[in-house]
This record gives structure tokens, sequence and C-alpha cells, in this order.
């Protein structure tokens, strides 16, 4: 083993000093949002079933779900459902071998995060207007 | 000189030998979902907030309850998709095999749960 290059060889990042491009965050948020949204989906599913339950199961779960716990964890849930489209349409144009450039990545990047915040207002002001 | 196609060189050298199918029902799940994401988040928005009754015959509605049901089944078969890639890249022996047994079991008892309150509302609504 003593002929073995061990000063020279490629690293890869280490994670606690490597600042991560935006396009690494958001890959890295993809998968976070998706597995997040779990807490939405089993709020609205308890909801659902409450609704079927009874008027005391039904006064317990809408409660929570039009208390602040509610709206934080529905708004959030809606903006990381918005965030996990917007990349999940990102992955389609990967997959056909589009925006693989830096720069394009880059740009998509920050449009996914842009926009996830957009589509996130306006689905509030959605719901409150209507 | 070796008489056969690039593919037929590279056919079989992958590690897992096996995945195709799990990316190409994630890009369809995908695009059905770009299309069911917004409707279900309308159908959702003018759900809350509605007194108990009128919430159940909302649900019994064609509209509401499809995509309701659409995005939860497709969602979550979705996501079990989606986990096991997580769980195969963070997750070894026994642990990951819990982890998949989780993930699966937990993802079908969601849509269970949804499909029998969506079915429940809409048979409620029929005997209306």
């Amino acid at each position: 083993m003593a002929d073995v290059n061990r000063g020279n060889r490629p690293l890869s990042p280490h994670l606690q000093v490597y600042r991560l491009p935006i396009a690494a965050v958001t890959s890295i948020m993809t998968r976070i949002t998706g597995h997040a949204l779990v807490a939405g989906i089993l709020l609205l599913v308890w909801w659902l079933v409450a609704a079927v339950s009874g008027p005391r199961a039904f006064a317990a779960a809408d409660w929570v779900v039009r208390s602040w716990i509610g709206f934080i964890v529905l708004t959030g849930s809606a903006w990381a459902l918005w965030f996990h489209t917007l990349a999940g349409i990102r992955h389609l144009f990967y997959d056909s071998g589009q925006l693989l450039r830096i720069e394009e990545a880059e740009r998509a990047s920050w449009a996914i995060i842009i926009g996830s915040v957009v589509l996130t207002l306006i689905s509030l002001i959605l719901f409150f207007l209507f | 000189m070796r008489y056969i196609t690039p593919r037929k060189a590279a056919q079989g050298l992958g590690s897992a030998h096996s995945g195709t199918q799990d990316h190409w029902f994630l890009t369809v799940s995908s695009c059905a979902l770009v299309l069911l994401v917004p409707a279900f988040m309308l159908v959702i928005g003018k759900a809350i907030g509605l007194p108990h009754p009128e919430l159940v015959a909302y649900f019994g509605r064609p509209y509401p309850a499809l995509i309701t049901a659409l995005f939860i089944v497709v969602g979550m078969v979705h996501f079990i998709k989606g986990t096991r890639i997580m769980i195969d890249d963070y997750f070894q022996y026994t642990a990951r095999k819990v982890a998949i047994i989780v993930s699966v079991v937990f993802s079908w008892a969601v849509i269970a749960a949804a499909v029998f309150a969506l079915a429940k509302m809409t048979l409620v609504t029929i005997a209306i």
C-alpha cells in the first residue's frame, strides 16, 4: 500500500464546511417537503374520518383544523406541496435532458423557491376570500 | 471485435438489475399529481369551515369526492415509492426492511381510512 497516493485524491464535499449550491439545497428540500407532507395528510384524513364518526369526533378534529395549529400545519403543507410539485416538474425536465447546465439548474432552483412562496400566498388569499 | 450493440454490452451491468419501473411509476404519478394538487387544494380550501352536515354533503358530491380520493390514492402510492428511495439511501439491513414495511402499511392505512370516509359520506348523502 506504500505507493498509494494519499494526499492528492479528490474528496467528497465535507458537509459541515461545504457551502451547498442552491440546486443541492432545493434538491434536499424536495425530499424533506415530500416526507413532511405526512403531517398535513394525516390531519386531513383524521378530519375526514372524524366527519363520519360522529358529532363529537368531528367537533374535536374540526377544532384542530380551524385552530392556529391547523393553520400552521395546513399552510406549511400548502407550501411544501407547491414546492414539491414545482421541484417534481423540474425533475420531469431533468429526465428529458433539459435544465441540466449549472446556471439553468440555479435559475430553476430560484424559480422553485420564489414560485412556491408566491403560490402559497395566492392559495391563502383565495382561501380567505372565498 | 464483438458483434454486439452497445445496449447489449451494457445490459445487466447495473448494480440493482431492476428499478426502472419504480422511476417510471414516479414519472406517471407525478404527471397526474401536477393536475391533482391544485384541484385537491381548491376542494379542501372550500371544505374547511363548513358546518358538519354541509361538509358531509359536500364530500358526497362527485367532484370533491373523486378529486380527494384520487389525490390520496395516487399521492400515497407516490409517497411509498418516494420513501423507498429515501430508505434505500439511509437505512440498511433489518432497519431498512422495517422502514419499508412501516411505510407501505402506513400509506395503505391512510388510503383505506380516506376511501372509507369518502364512501360513507357519499352513502349518507344518497340516503338523504
